[in-house]
């Protein structure tokens, strides 16, 4: 018998196997917001529902669905656990590298796999604010635009950081940015290189 | 960890022949260098010879047509390399002014040969197939109105088993001047090749698709064709691949080529009964399921399937906790973001395509086996599509 180290870590594999707060076929409608992230063509999806303790107003149950792969599913099924009880403030800010984290790591290539999970769970919370009449309290992503010409903003480079783009050159075939005039490169540059330390520590 | 394990991913890789192995065993007590003269070297000489004398016969080749090479992969990049050369002095020179057709759905290793041939300025044709995977013969007419001076298509595809009509691709290349190639790795062992009767001019085969050994491979090269190495700076492979052989995987992949002519015609039997049972039995217990593929003109061991609303990478490491051994076509897998570009050829959709699973099976495979794989994928495939927001959305709408 073949014995060796899983293809990703121990708890992911763990999450993979019993995933926790799979969504069953409950009544959706029971849950105080949802979202759903993702596209099909892409060979992911997710969706995420949430409940709130209003008093408190922090989740008090989170539950998810996913197309998707291994690291989709695990990261997913530990991202749902770990914002039982936190603040919707605080929930709001988990990002892919504390799922990552709290996983055991993720090879670089899986990162965009697990970004979806709390994109959804974003998209959950400002459902939440908008059902309750507190549309204030969404945080719009505060994308600026960088590149004129191909309309680029900052939020599409670091989505494009967290698929995988590493070098100017892939960000432009990427995103199309900066294959106009040209005079946003070193900007982008700059950018391209704080969100790969900022998410990969590079 | 599951206490059985099922090996069904032959087209990635195969064991070693049990007979090839012992083969090897011995044959490493051969050390001798077959350029050399004395008796160390003539006997290692002999073994490369004789393995050489058995790849011939097996596909109706004369021995000194039969190259030995690195792998799969160095014999396809020899083929296009080979042909793009610029220099005067090679037996090329003025072909190459021609373009090049070669078809969507090859390996990896023949599309990005190509790809750097077009970077360098060649011409290069990808012909698109059906949605079962058969080459467009149509276009394929049409385009050799051209100038054109090497096809290549591959035999029978490593993702859906899709076996090509060759013999007439060949006439077709043939009657218009041009030279013709065909990547035979996944079709060597499992079905007759006589390269004659197919009227190849370079043909392409790996040892350890066919129960040998990694690290070797073939090239046939018809006598006559013009030729020009690769690898440079040694007299080896009559000066057509220079470096000292590699005498142990030569000696194993011949004796691979060896159990393959015995064994091959029932195996291949075997294996398509496996597979109408495995293909049934899906069908059956598990709802949406798509084949990809040709339904008849398609490797007896090969079944690709589609699971809608699952993605295959998970349905995989499912498989593989339950200790079957399968392959997908889903781009996570890979580390890319795009699905397996067969699959897309063909024409299905990127959600099925990354939804694909490949099963190849071998010679090891049993009937029980078969059986407990296929007790074991409702399983897995129940379990995915209960998380999953795709197959929620599709019960719904039904």
């Amino acid at each position: 018998m073949i014995k060796d180290k899983w293809v990703y870590s121990e708890k992911l594999k763990e999450h993979f196997m019993n995933p926790k707060n799979v969504l069953k076929d409950e009544n959706i409608a029971e849950y105080d917001g949802k979202g759903i992230v993702g596209n099909m063509k892409c060979g992911d999806e997710m969706m995420m529902v949430i409940k709130v303790d209003k008093k408190n107003n922090t989740i008090a149950d989170c539950k998810w669905k996913t197309y998707g792969c291994a690291s989709a599913i695990a990261s997913t099924s530990i991202l749902s656990e770990m914002v039982k009880g936190m603040t919707l403030d605080k929930a709001y800010h988990v990002s892919p590298k504390d799922v990552a984290k709290e996983l055991g790591g993720l090879p670089e290539h899986k990162i965009h796999c697990s970004v979806l999970g709390d994109k959804a769970l974003r998209a959950a919370i400002n459902d939440y604010y908008l059902r309750n009449n507190m549309p204030q309290k969404i945080e719009t992503e505060k994308a600026r635009i960088i590149c004129q010409c191909m309309n680029v903003t900052d939020k599409e480079i670091e989505h494009a950081v967290l698929e995988g783009v590493r070098t100017y050159l892939e960000l432009q075939e990427h995103t199309k940015l900066g294959t106009v005039c040209g005079q946003c490169k070193d900007e982008a540059t700059r950018l391209l290189n704080e969100y790969i330390k900022e998410h990969f520590g590079k | 960890m599951a206490k059985r394990q099922v090996y069904m991913d032959h087209n990635a890789t195969t064991p070693l022949h049990p007979e090839v192995k012992k083969t090897m065993i011995k044959a490493l007590e051969d050390f001798g260098n077959p350029s050399s003269l004395h008796t160390f070297g003539r006997h290692a000489r002999k073994l490369v010879e004789e393995a050489r004398d058995s790849v011939a016969a097996f596909m109706g080749a004369n021995a000194d047509e039969i190259i030995f090479v690195g792998s799969g992969t160095e014999a396809n990049n020899t083929v296009l390399s080979i042909f793009a050369c610029p220099s005067n002095k090679c037996n090329f020179h003025g072909k190459s002014q021609a373009g090049i057709i070669t078809t969507s759905i090859e390996h990896p290793c023949i599309l990005e040969a190509a790809k750097c041939l077009e970077d360098r300025g060649f011409g290069v044709l990808y012909l698109g197939v059906d949605r079962y995977g058969k080459v467009n013969i149509e276009q394929l007419k049409e385009a050799m109105n051209g100038q054109i001076g090497l096809v290549s298509v591959m035999m029978a595809n490593n993702e859906i088993g899709t076996i090509q009509d060759i013999k007439t691709i060949s006439e077709i290349v043939h009657k218009r001047g041009a030279l013709f190639h065909t990547d035979a790795v996944q079709a060597v062992g499992k079905i007759p090749i006589d390269v004659r009767d197919l009227d190849v001019d370079f043909l392409t085969l790996s040892a350890h698709k066919i129960y040998g050994p990694k690290g070797v491979g073939a090239l046939y090269v018809k006598k006559g064709i013009p030729f020009c190495p690769l690898i440079r700076g040694g007299h080896q492979e009559q000066g057509r691949r220079a470096g000292t052989e590699n005498t142990l995987g030569i000696i194993g992949l011949g004796k691979a080529v060896q159990m393959r002519a015995k064994e091959m015609k029932e195996e291949e039997k075997r294996l398509l009964k496996f597979k109408t049972v495995i293909k049934k039995a899906l069908e059956e217990t598990i709802p949406d399921v798509q084949f990809n593929g040709h339904p008849t003109d398609c490797l007896a061991s090969t079944l690709n399937v589609s699971f809608e609303g699952a993605e295959g990478e998970a349905i995989l490491l499912y498989l593989d906790l339950e200790g079957i051994a399968v392959s997908t076509g889903s781009a996570c897998a890979s580390g890319s973001l795009d699905p397996s570009h067969v699959l897309l050829a063909t024409g299905i959709s990127a959600e099925r395509a990354h939804g694909s699973i490949r099963i190849s099976m071998g010679r090891d495979n049993t009937m029980e086996e078969v059986e407990y794989v296929i007790d074991k994928f409702p399983k897995v495939i129940n379990k995915i599509r209960g998380m999953s927001t795709a197959y929620t959305k599709k019960v719904r709408k039904q």
